[in-house]
């Protein structure tokens, strides 16, 4: 499968556009890690479970991405600075569908 | 003063099975802990959640490796601090380290083992702007005595088991309980729902939702918050607010007591113990940091056999030791009880 192009605003407010690879079942919290386009340890802190909103991220672009989980959503509930087009990187998956997607990484808590 | 031959931080996986592998070199241990209880993340998070990639087992629930551990290390006796953090470190004439706690517990021992995962839990606080000048002067995030808010206005917010049980609870001791949760909906068990339901029935906790506290008001300590509810603002008087946001794992005093810092991890030698740049300390597991690390459980196992055979060599400068396979010298607990592979039975050929 071939890669899909994503474009990540980091906190800096700096735009990277990065290749994401579509077959290796890495979720766009991964893919920022994997860039370093935040620090470790102020991303995927839980490891991507869903359970410390520290991937949070915003969606600009209107792709239609996949429903949220229980688990997601209740994270969400909880967590700070959330907007309307606010998701969790972790539980984003990459795949073809995504290709064009942009995001910006929500501030630390 | 406790004392002990390697004091871990963190009861963690890794934490946990340092104690086995110090054990077979006779060496005692005992483990600090924020959480109330052993286990670290596998038992305050994600219990229930299957691991797949401890060696040898093919799936295992975190609980369950965590029950495992404790079972295997049960013969070395180590001891618990549970439900403190670890504050200062102070290092004596005599080469060895006082840790002291949160409650002021101390530990004294030749050989710190930190052990902390991520960090330790801290509730998480919510960006309301100043809310760190009220901390003790009406916001708290833990309740630690629940009478301090008899007869006193309370404001909650969080829309999870802690905020509902909470509220259900302060329901009889405060004169108001205020719930506040950015949704509609909450997400605790079944039966805090219904009953803070029947509380709002009867007047007794009023929620206001969907809405979230933006300010703080109050001139030496808090008097009212300002709540942002649609596109307005109101004013709500209370003597407290207490945001039940879950906790999240912060580094915390660690970070301060002299440790070479990288990526929030602490520094290590990889090459040889897991050494960090203070002789005698040592970080094993996911608090830690060298080139080409992985945070694995299993890889934090491999990281405290390692670090273990380093702490006796400082520990016993002079001894001379090489490591026993368990197959053959088995295991000898220090409450007496002994686990060795059985003899074989020879027999003559007459």
């Amino acid at each position: 499968m071939e890669d899909i192009k994503i474009t990540i605003v980091d906190r800096e407010g700096v735009t990277h556009e990065v290749d994401a690879p579509t077959d290796m079942n890495m979720n766009l919290m991964e893919v920022i890690r994997s860039y370093e386009l935040a620090p470790e340890g102020t991303i995927g802190v839980c490891g991507g479970m869903a359970m410390c909103a520290s991937c949070q991220c915003y969606v600009e672009t209107d792709h239609v991405l996949p429903e949220m989980s229980y688990d997601e959503d209740a994270m969400l509930a909880e967590a700070f600075n959330v907007k309307d087009n606010s998701r969790l990187g972790c539980q984003l998956f990459m795949t073809p569908a995504l290709n064009g997607l942009k995001i910006s990484i929500a501030p630390e808590s | 003063m406790i004392k002990t031959d390697i004091l871990i931080i963190g009861a963690g996986p890794t934490g946990l099975f340092t104690v086995f592998e110090a054990g077979l070199l006779k060496l005692r241990c005992h483990l600090i802990d924020a959480l109330p209880q052993p286990g670290g993340q596998c038992s305050e998070i994600y219990p229930k959640k299957p691991i797949y990639d401890i060696p040898a087992y093919p799936e295992i629930l975190a609980g369950d490796l965590v029950d495992k551990l404790m079972k295997q290390i049960e013969p070395f006796q180590p001891g618990f601090t549970l439900g403190e953090r670890a504050e200062t470190i102070e290092k004596l004439e005599d080469d060895t380290f006082v840790v002291t706690t949160s409650r002021g517990t101390q530990h004294n021992a030749p050989i710190v083992a930190i052990a902390g995962g991520l960090g330790s839990f801290e509730p998480r606080k919510p960006p309301i702007p100043n809310i760190g000048s009220y901390e003790d002067k009406g916001v708290e995030y833990i309740i630690r005595d629940p009478e301090i808010y008899r007869n006193k206005k309370v404001v909650i917010a969080g829309g999870g088991d802690s905020a509902l049980d909470w509220s259900i609870f302060l329901a009889d001791v405060a004169s108001s309980v205020t719930l506040i949760h950015r949704r509609n909906e909450f997400r605790g068990a079944l039966d805090s729902v219904e009953k803070v339901q029947e509380l709002k029935n009867s007047g007794k906790i009023e929620l206001v939702t969907p809405a979230e506290v933006v300010a703080l008001v109050g001139e030496e300590k808090l008097s009212e918050v300002i709540v942002q509810q649609g596109s307005g603002q109101h004013n709500l008087a209370c003597d407290h607010f207490i945001p039940l946001f879950g906790l999240a794992p912060k580094l915390g005093p660690i970070a301060d007591w002299g440790l070479d810092i990288e990526k929030n991890a602490i520094k290590v030698d990889n090459t040889l113990d897991y050494q960090t740049n203070i002789p005698g300390i040592y970080a094993i597991g996911d608090v830690n940091t060298y080139p080409g690390k992985l945070k694995l459980i299993l890889c934090g196992f491999h990281e405290a056999t390692l670090m273990c055979q380093s702490a006796y060599q400082r520990i016993f400068p002079d001894k001379r030791y090489v490591m026993k396979y368990t197959t053959v010298g088995g295991v000898e607990g220090f409450d007496g009880s002994k686990k060795e592979a059985p003899k074989a039975v020879v027999k003559t050929i007459e």
